[in-house]
């Protein structure tokens, strides 16, 4: 009988820390664990007793890469438990914040952290030496998100501009104007960076996913929508806590978040993408095309060929929306907080983030509850290992560790949001 | 001590520059003592000449790269843990060493500032004069405020940044006291 263990200390190239554990008996899978140390019970802990105002600038604190989707959730179900809709032009002004985050992440993911896997370098600083143009192209797309996001949110990391009911300061036609100048640069760039991930070799690696993700009538979702999947959820966002459980398992702090009665589901780019296409932009839709893609895809390889799309829509929306743009006479709707509950879900770069918060009449916070992407799609990345460690089980120990945590990065996990510090092991004994 | 050799020359237009230094303090204050880059930030702040520009950030290493790319001194303040005694302070100068990258693993990015650092030097685009602060740590839970042997580290890191900031002027001749 031989047994193998494979160890990774480190998950490289993924936000936070991850634990991957795997056990091989006579080639034969016989345990995985995809682990996540600690749930962000801190955070639902540290906002019992805050006002509803100070959820924003809190829970952007939980992650460095996605603060908007935070920002995002936590107004919208502010205003959910106070009665309240942002529409017109503020409205607009949230997507166009939210097209800035997209892309700044999308972009860190696709050229810094998953084209190394695929071109066979350690990491994008040995891709860099022998590709210095196609880095310095992922520098300047993700710079063009940055500055979006620094000039609506006031700056770039943990920004403070958005506030229950809008922003504390809107701007100007002027002050918009040299951010679409790049973002015209941007869009060049993300079609380049469309047409270029496609070109990458990808393992064919599919499963029966069940995707779940926001749809909104008449946009690709950002802030709105109802949940959606492809086999027949369609809910109201209030009824999430009805339809999602967290589980909490033995080998990770993270509670894993299953559908009640239905087990697994998969969320962020390729959720989005494929009960949505339909609502990307025209251009969007046919660059997806020209390099082969269908209005589904289901490798979650090609995630990195999706994202880049949702980099290109997010792009040309950024653009759209300034073209439309006027100042709004005031920069955020009054707010007269009392006794209630509220829900939001809006679309982080990796997925559907839920946040709910019951509030009393004075406006302050008694309890909070905050869903990230990643731990939803935890319980996927388990089942993707399940299934793509036997394909490739006669590599050598150290080819086979790149391939897993290559089948982990396709889903961008922020292990930051998740938890904070997580460690990944691969044990082959 | 004047400084001739690591600190290089600096340029008649960066003299010229209203910020000659820049400061970037790096952390997450909700994370005990992964929150000493910002604290220091914070009370360099409070009293910088008009010469020094402080900022503050998570650590993501491209919006690292973006904004130290037009300063010609940059001093970048963050809480490591390589199992050091905690409160033991780093000094790296950039342009002299590598730095580990597991060294800053829990500012929690994946492209964090090692990577950063080592992407500008593959690319050319690193700063005239970069200097690096590591505070050890020793609690990265969830949780506000300093371990005792790090707030003490973080007066220390506080007093030499100080007394650099006070020791370059904006003036053309080039004459430097260490970091």
């Amino acid at each position: 009988m031989k047994s193998r263990t494979i160890k990774v200390d480190y998950l490289a190239r993924v936000e936070g820390e991850g634990a991957l554990y795997v056990k091989i008996k006579d080639n034969t899978v016989v345990d995985i664990k995809f682990k996540i140390f600690e749930p962000p019970r801190f955070f639902e802990a540290f906002l019992r007793g805050r006002t509803y105002n100070e959820a924003p600038d809190i829970t952007a604190r939980i992650c460095g890469i996605c603060p908007i989707a935070y920002q995002m959730s936590s107004v919208h179900a502010m205003e959910d438990a106070f009665g309240v809709a942002v529409d017109g032009q503020l409205r607009a002004l949230r997507r166009l914040i939210y097209c800035g985050e997209w892309i700044e992440s999308h972009v860190l993911h696709v050229y810094m952290l998953h084209a190394p896997d695929f071109l066979g370098y350690p990491d994008a600083i040995q891709m860099a030496k022998d590709h210095p143009d196609i880095v310095q192209r992922g520098l300047q797309l993700k710079k063009a998100g940055n500055d979006l996001v620094a000039l609506l949110g006031g700056r770039e990391i943990h920004p403070i501009n958005v506030r229950v009911g809008g922003f504390y300061k809107v701007p100007t036609r002027q002050e918009l104007a040299p951010v679409a100048e790049k973002l015209k640069w941007a869009r060049d760039a993300a079609l380049e960076t469309v047409r270029w991930t496609a070109t990458l070799h990808f393992p064919d690696f599919e499963q029966d996913y069940e995707f779940v993700a926001l749809r909104h009538p008449e946009e690709y979702p950002f802030n709105e929508g109802r949940l959606v999947s492809n086999k027949g959820l369609d809910i109201s966002v209030h009824d999430y806590d009805n339809h999602f459980i967290e589980e909490h398992v033995q080998h990770s702090n993270a509670l894993h978040s299953v559908q009640k009665g239905r087990g697994s589901y998969f969320v962020g780019p390729l959720a989005r993408y494929n009960l949505n296409f339909d609502k990307l932009s025209p251009l969007a839709q046919e660059t997806a095309r020209s390099v082969g893609l269908s209005n589904v895809c289901r490798n979650p390889f090609q995630s990195i060929i999706i994202r880049s799309v949702e980099v290109l829509y997010a792009c040309d929306e950024a653009l759209r929306i300034i073209e439309q743009y006027e100042k709004p006479d005031k920069p955020a709707l009054e707010i007269k907080p009392h006794a209630a509950v509220g829900y939001g879900c809006t679309e982080a770069p990796r997925g559907i983030l839920y946040h709910r918060y019951r509030i009393d009449d004075e406006g302050v916070i008694l309890d909070a509850q905050i869903v990230p992407p990643t731990s939803q799609n935890q319980k996927t990345i388990e089942n993707d290992l399940w299934q793509f460690i036997p394909q490739h089980i006669k590599l050598p120990n150290d080819q086979l560790t790149l391939q897993c945590e290559q089948a982990i990065r396709n889903y961008d996990p922020c292990i930051s949001c998740a938890t904070h510090f997580l460690k990944l092991t691969i044990d082959r004994v | 001590m004047v400084r001739c050799t690591a600190i290089k020359m600096i340029t008649e237009q960066s003299v010229q520059n209203k910020h000659l230094i820049l400061i970037i303090g790096i952390g997450n204050p909700y994370r005990g003592d992964d929150g000493v880059g910002l604290r220091i930030a914070q009370d360099i702040k409070k009293k910088s000449p008009d010469h020094v520009n402080v900022i503050e950030q998570s650590g993501e290493g491209i919006s690292l790269m973006d904004s130290w790319k037009d300063s010609d001194i940059v001093i970048l303040i963050d809480a490591v843990h390589s199992g050091a005694q905690p409160g033991t302070i780093h000094r790296f100068d950039v342009h002299t060493q590598t730095i580990p990258t597991k060294f800053f693993h829990y500012s929690t990015h994946a492209f964090g500032i090692a990577e950063a650092i080592e992407l500008a030097r593959a690319l050319k685009q690193l700063p005239q004069n970069l200097i690096v602060y590591g505070i050890e740590g020793k609690c990265f839970e969830a949780g506000t405020g300093l371990s005792p042997a790090v707030e003490k580290a973080a007066q220390e890191v506080l007093t030499r940044v100080r007394h650099y900031i006070q020791n370059v002027l904006p003036r053309k001749d080039t004459e430097y006291h260490e970091i």
